[in-house]
């Protein structure tokens, strides 16, 4: 089997998986009680927290663990947004192809009466610089904008962005779910004053994760009850999961040079040989992106027969078709840096990690390519293109 | 748990009737590339009778093993009966299909219906 769907999640590395059982055998407290027990648990909380704002460049006092990605972006907008509503600053910047945890937010925050702007990803799914100092306004409370896309990987200039915020007195939350433990990231050199992570992207468990809060950033709390994380997300701490998170975490920014440059090797090898299916493309930048996120057009067939045959090949992996995402729409993402319908619906994401090796990639590219031209072969859309009753696109 | 049922992946990746009859007498094409299933149905029409019937599609799982189904149920039959033909038959000999999948699953009976008023169109003309 060949899993090759790392961006959706990722398989719990055997050091992380060991820490989560023994802190539940051995530790399992509460880190509030006051017995011994009790705060052998919050010794462990502590640790993970010192280490994960180690291994971002934060203080420890920054870190606040939360169920996951999404609750860790919901926290962040609407922290910067009421903060900003108190100083009638209701203008919120983001892109057209954020995860559906921010995008979400902001419709709902929109029916509140916030005026939101998204921006372009353009083509090549990385926002212009200038299109962001345009749209900033006296106003403007937050710009939000992802670290590393998931479906395509493309990589935001993520420094010089939270630069402009910053002369310009705008808090800047970005969300690095795709991005933390796969790539270089620290909070200061950044220029972020919000950041969103979640462990099961990176070798955790699942339903858990992090938001970095800069010292001084509003932090609102969505979750009241105890006094938990100072107050600011209530509940009793999933202790164990939390200590596991921040393992995987270590054990990734271990070995980070190392792994970015051989799964981005495996990568470029993956995109040489898919590049090779007539009337197919890449989706996103060739090189500003994630080190094992590759995603691909193929004109004339849909993307979820792709997957099913894949998967009888030993090849999991993802598709942005609408036929896939139960909706009839295909991916917002994949619409947002213009693909149109007609190509967005042959959609196929493989996001690859440092357990394939060489033969696994030729493995993925040799099938991908008998299976695109069997689809293609009974296609009424292949059919209609390669008679030149239809246009090709790609 | 799998998505699909045993007989829809049986006629996903094995379906029957695939391809083209080059002197079809009805021809129907439904769907659209928006929302991302294309079925186009082929027959062959002899004394009432679908004497031959091919497929193509464009589409997902379920949609490649409906239509596969529906050429099953429609094959060697009287055209009054291919008339009556309905989705819900097309669903029932799968075996069911996930709720957001049945759409897919309408597209066979429609394209079955183009293509049978695409014959009895030309049935006229050719008089
Ligand atoms: C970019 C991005 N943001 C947010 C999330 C949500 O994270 P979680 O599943 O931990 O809530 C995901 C994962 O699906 C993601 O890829
Ligand atoms: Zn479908």
């Amino acid at each position: 089997m060949i899993y090759a769907d790392n961006a959706a999640t990722t398989k719990m590395s055997s050091k992380a998986l060991e820490k989560m059982t023994s802190v539940m055998t051995d530790i399992w407290g509460n880190p509030s009680s006051l017995y011994a027990h009790g705060q052998n648990a919050k010794e462990v909380l502590e640790d993970a927290r010192a280490e994960v704002a180690r291994l971002i460049g934060a203080d420890v006092s920054e870190i606040y663990f939360t169920s996951g990605g999404s609750e860790a972006d919901n926290q962040a907008i609407r922290s910067a947004a009421y903060a900003g509503k108190r100083k009638n600053k209701m203008h919120i910047i983001s892109t057209t192809f954020e995860h559906h945890a921010v995008l979400h937010t902001l419709n709902k925050l929109e029916k509140e009466g916030y005026e939101i702007t998204l921006l372009d990803v353009h083509e090549n799914g990385i926002i212009d610089l200038d299109e962001l100092r345009q749209a900033i306004r006296e106003d403007t409370c937050l710009v939000t904008i992802m670290y590393a896309n998931n479906e395509i990987g493309t990589i935001q200039p993520i420094k010089e962005i939270g630069e402009i915020c910053h002369e310009r007195g705008v808090i800047f939350h970005t969300d690095a779910v795709q991005a933390v433990g796969h790539i270089h990231i620290d909070v200061v050199e950044d220029n972020v004053d919000m950041l969103s992570a979640s462990g099961h992207k990176f070798n955790g468990p699942k339903g858990v994760g992090f938001l970095y809060c800069k010292k001084k950033t509003p932090l609102y709390n969505l979750i009241e009850g105890g006094a938990q994380e100072k107050g600011k997300r209530a509940g009793t701490e999933n202790v164990a999961a939390i200590a596991a998170m921040a393992e995987a975490l270590q054990e990734k920014s271990e070995n980070l040079e190392e792994s970015i440059s051989y799964i981005s090797g495996l990568r470029d090898r993956l995109i040489k040989g898919l590049k090779e299916i007539p009337h197919s493309v890449l989706n996103g930048d060739e090189t500003r992106r994630l080190p094992g996120t590759v995603n691909f057009c193929f004109e004339g067939i849909e993307g979820e027969s792709l997957l099913l045959l894949l998967d009888d090949r030993g090849i999991q992996a993802s598709s942005g078709s609408a036929c896939t995402s139960g909706s009839l729409d295909p991916s917002h993402v994949l619409l947002a840096i213009g693909r149109v319908h007609d190509v967005a619906h042959g959609s196929l994401r493989l996001s690859i990690d440092e357990e394939l090796t060489e033969d696994d990639v030729d493995y993925i590219i040799k099938n991908v390519k008998e299976v695109v031209e069997y689809l293609r072969n009974f296609s009424p859309v292949w059919r209609d293109l390669v008679s030149g009753k239809r246009e090709f696109i790609l | 748990m799998a998505l699909y049922s045993e007989k829809v992946m049986d006629h996903f990746r094995n379906p029957r009737n695939v391809g083209v009859i080059e002197d079809a007498n009805g021809v129907g094409e439904v769907g659209n590339v928006k929302c991302g299933d294309i079925m186009k149905m082929y027959l062959k029409i002899e004394n009432d009778v679908v004497e031959d019937v091919k497929f193509e599609t464009f589409g997902c799982g379920s949609a490649i093993a409906s239509s596969s189904m529906a050429t099953e149920l429609i094959k060697g039959q009287p055209l009054e009966k291919v008339k009556e033909l309905t989705n819900k038959a097309v669903v029932e000999a799968l075996d069911g299909l996930p709720t957001h999948k049945i759409h897919c699953s309408v597209l066979a009976e429609e394209a079955i219906n183009a293509a049978i008023d695409d014959y009895e169109q030309h049935k006229d003309e050719n008089r």
